[in-house]
């Protein structure tokens, strides 16, 4: 591999240089998760036709189906960062990780509404203790576990230590949530999209579906970033550059 | 195209693009306050701290 590459990450992993770098990202991440966002959702809520089983009721898989993915996607991302954290002992890492957790579960609270607000009509029901439902809720108590577990410490490093072990415990149910409509006799539908062989799906509601999933992704930076940010100027409180961002550049940042 | 009113689900589908709205606004609009919060809290210690050492100096604003 070049070696600017692995350069190039360690310096990102210095407090000063990611945060001025999530500071250029993040305007970008946000517009472009604004625009993939609106044209998703004109797609999915306007253009696609009606399913001819659920009518209209059908278009909340253009909101849910990617909370959904994101819910997981952002728990995988929090995991790696968690690892990275414990194993090299990385402050940025760890930041990431204890960082993600409020993301992902706000995806996962969404999910959970928009399934419930999609089961009420479809199968009559808001809330049943099906195997997908039940591990999608463990889920989010899982992300409010490692929220809390970070917060319970005075100490912020030691409190995300151990946050990230129980992260890397956590993980355990991703795996379940996933395959939970196929070993399970379920009252939640299958997959619909899928990576290998046809999607049980026309290609009208496809793209929409995928274009939120980018968006999502998107946001996923954009709010992981802002994050991040409000962190390391806590964090990195005693240090130079963070004094210097407080008495003079405050005025002159554009996205203060 | 399809009529607002999604059929008999106008109440169900625009109930979950609000949650998804809002959720994600109280997300995006929460760090954002945090990190000048953060921010002035240390401006405020800088100043105490400089006021400390250098006694009979009159109050920062």
């Amino acid at each position: 591999m070049a070696n600017w590459v692995p350069l190039w990450l360690h310096r990102l992993g210095s407090p000063p240089v990611f945060y001025r770098f999530a500071g250029a990202v993040r305007p970008w991440a946000l517009g472009l998760a604004l625009v993939l966002g609106a044209v998703a959702l004109y797609g999915g809520l306007f253009v696609a036709p009606a399913d001819y089983q659920q009518g209209d009721a059908y278009r909340i898989i253009f909101i849910h189906v990617p909370s959904a993915w994101m819910s997981l996607f952002i728990y995988g991302a929090m995991a790696l960062a968690a690892f990275i954290g414990l194993v090299w002992r990385i402050k940025l890492a760890e930041t990431v990780a204890m960082e993600s957790a409020p993301v992902g579960a706000a995806f996962t609270l969404i999910t959970l509404a928009t399934g419930s607000l999609w089961g009420k009509p479809m199968w009559g029901t808001w809330w049943t203790w099906d195997a997908r439902l039940t591990s999608e809720l463990v889920l989010l108590f899982i992300y409010l576990g490692v929220i809390g577990l970070y917060h319970a410490f005075e100490d912020r490093r030691q409190g995300a230590r151990a946050a990230s072990f129980l992260v890397l415990i956590g993980a355990v149910n991703v795996p379940i949530v996933h395959f939970s409509v196929n070993w399970w006799n379920t009252l939640h539908q299958g997959s619909t999209i899928r990576l290998l062989g046809p999607s049980h799906i026309d290609a009208s509601m496809v793209w929409p579906l995928l274009t939120m999933m980018a968006a999502t992704k998107c946001y996923y930076v954009s709010s992981l970033f802002a994050r991040v940010r409000a962190d390391l100027v806590a964090s990195e409180s005693g240090k130079g550059w963070v004094r210097d961002l407080a008495l003079g550049d405050e005025a002159k940042d554009p996205t203060a | 195209m399809t009529d607002l009113a999604m059929g008999h689900y106008g109440l169900y589908v625009w109930s979950s693009l609000a949650i998804f709205v809002l959720v994600l606004l109280i997300d995006t609009l929460g760090p954002l306050a945090r990190r000048r919060r953060n921010l002035r809290e240390l401006r405020a210690r800088l100043a105490r701290q400089e006021n400390r050492r250098r006694p009979g100096t009159a109050q920062s604003p």
